[in-house]
């Protein structure tokens, strides 16, 4: 990652994995669930969604931290929605321009964009208090973070309900799809499953350190 | 589109509904569904707060579309529906200041609640009249209601059952909705389909 001179590297660095990973959007933070759920039918939609929100974020960041001494508290939060919903209104134009195929396939959870809880939540707790710059990081950080989960959710998905990924089919003409998690219970399904994946992990590696404790 | 009143409700509450099948309004779906007692009054304000979203998106739809303002839409709608919040959150402040702290941070949440954004823009979408829209909303509330209060009598029986460790809490309740889901699925064709 390019850094700007004269800014701490590490905690730079730091902000952007924070939400890229250990404070993951999807599955630590369990925020902006609808589209979450609604549009991780297939890889390639998992992964526009989370762009087009990854830029909401990092835009609606920027100018919620540029503004950040002149809105008044009391209209905080009426404020950053209309910020949002100006840059939603930009993402869902430029989609309808770059393929109106996965603008139809996503449908109106681009404008629900502005009802992620995600985008609201960022701008209140960072970038109304933290400068342009490090808000931007932060935001993409965790934009990413959220494009990840949505493509692990995604990916899952469309290979057990299609058997195929990115629409390249893997397992071969014999394979029968198991269509009920392309459905809406799928979605809940592989949520919970990768949420059972990770608290597992954390157990193993929780048990781990404290055997190492007592060895030493 | 040429669905009649009764379709759309139908079809709303049951095989389309909000939270199961179109995964709106997720976020109090997992938040405050631990005990019916809060779930139930949050979907009531819900379905108003939809009601009036509805109402609203109607009447500025009659503006907007005439002075061909449609990409105004969005900013327009989501203010109309925080002012709708505001109104409900004094309202119920008022009237039952211990129902107001039993939901916390989920009430001005409605706001950004995207059932409430999703009605104003499918109504849209799919150029209901002011009739179909009215019991879009209705019908998307009393379902929005309807799992809502369901996920939470589950979750108030399963409280004490012995559950793997790996499986406690958001895990558990994503299964419970998928398996709730699954069963809304079984109404699917009611109302003649999509």
């Amino acid at each position: 990652m390019n850094l700007l001179p004269g800014t701490n590297p590490p905690s730079n660095w730091a902000e952007f994995l924070e939400g890229l990973w250990q404070r993951n959007p999807v599955f630590v933070m369990v925020l902006g669930m609808c589209p979450t759920m609604a549009i991780t039918t297939s890889a390639i939609n998992a992964i526009s969604m989370g762009l087009a929100t990854t830029f909401v974020l990092a835009a609606s960041c920027w100018m919620i931290s540029l503004l950040r001494h002149v809105i008044p508290k009391e209209v905080r939060i009426a404020t950053y929605i209309v910020i949002i919903a100006t840059f939603v209104t930009v993402v869902d134009y430029g989609i309808q321009v770059i393929s109106l195929s996965l603008y139809e396939a996503l449908g109106a959870y681009i404008k629900l964009i502005v009802a992620n809880c995600l985008v609201l939540g960022r701008a209140e707790a960072h970038a109304a208090r933290n400068p342009p710059f490090a808000s931007v990081v932060n935001a993409t950080g965790m934009g990413l973070g959220f494009t990840l989960g949505l493509f692990m959710i995604g990916g899952v998905r469309e290979l057990i309900g299609m058997g195929s990924l990115f629409g390249i089919s893997l397992f071969g003409p014999h394979y029968q799809p198991w269509v009920v998690m392309i459905l809406p219970p799928g979605g809940f399904f592989v949520m919970g499953l990768w949420l059972m994946v990770f608290a597992l992990v954390r157990a193993r590696r929780d048990h781990g350190l404290a055997a190492q404790t007592q060895g030493a | 589109m040429h669905e009649s009143i009764g379709q759309i409700l139908i079809t709303t509450i049951l095989s389309g509904n909000f939270v199961l099948a179109m995964f709106l309004g997720m976020c109090p779906f997992m938040g405050v569904t631990h005990s019916v007692k809060v779930a139930f009054p949050l979907g009531l304000a819900t379905t108003f707060v939809i009601f009036m979203a509805s109402v609203c998106a109607y009447l500025l739809n009659l503006v907007l579309i005439p002075l061909h303002m449609e990409y105004l839409e969005l900013i327009s709608y989501i203010t109309v529906i925080a002012a709708a919040v505001q109104l409900v959150e004094m309202y119920v402040k008022k009237q039952s200041p211990e129902l107001f702290r039993a939901l916390g941070i989920y009430l001005p949440l409605i706001t950004t609640n995207c059932a409430v954004l999703g009605v104003a823009l499918f109504q849209t979408a799919r150029d209901y009249n002011f009739l179909q829209s009215l019991t879009f909303a209705m019908g998307g509330g009393v379902g929005f209601t309807l799992a809502l209060t369901l996920l939470a009598s589950v979750r108030e029986r399963v409280r004490f059952s012995r559950v793997p460790n790996a499986m406690m809490g958001t895990a558990l309740t994503l299964m419970l909705a998928g398996i709730l889901s699954l069963a809304f699925m079984g109404f699917a064709g009611l109302g003649g389909g999509e």
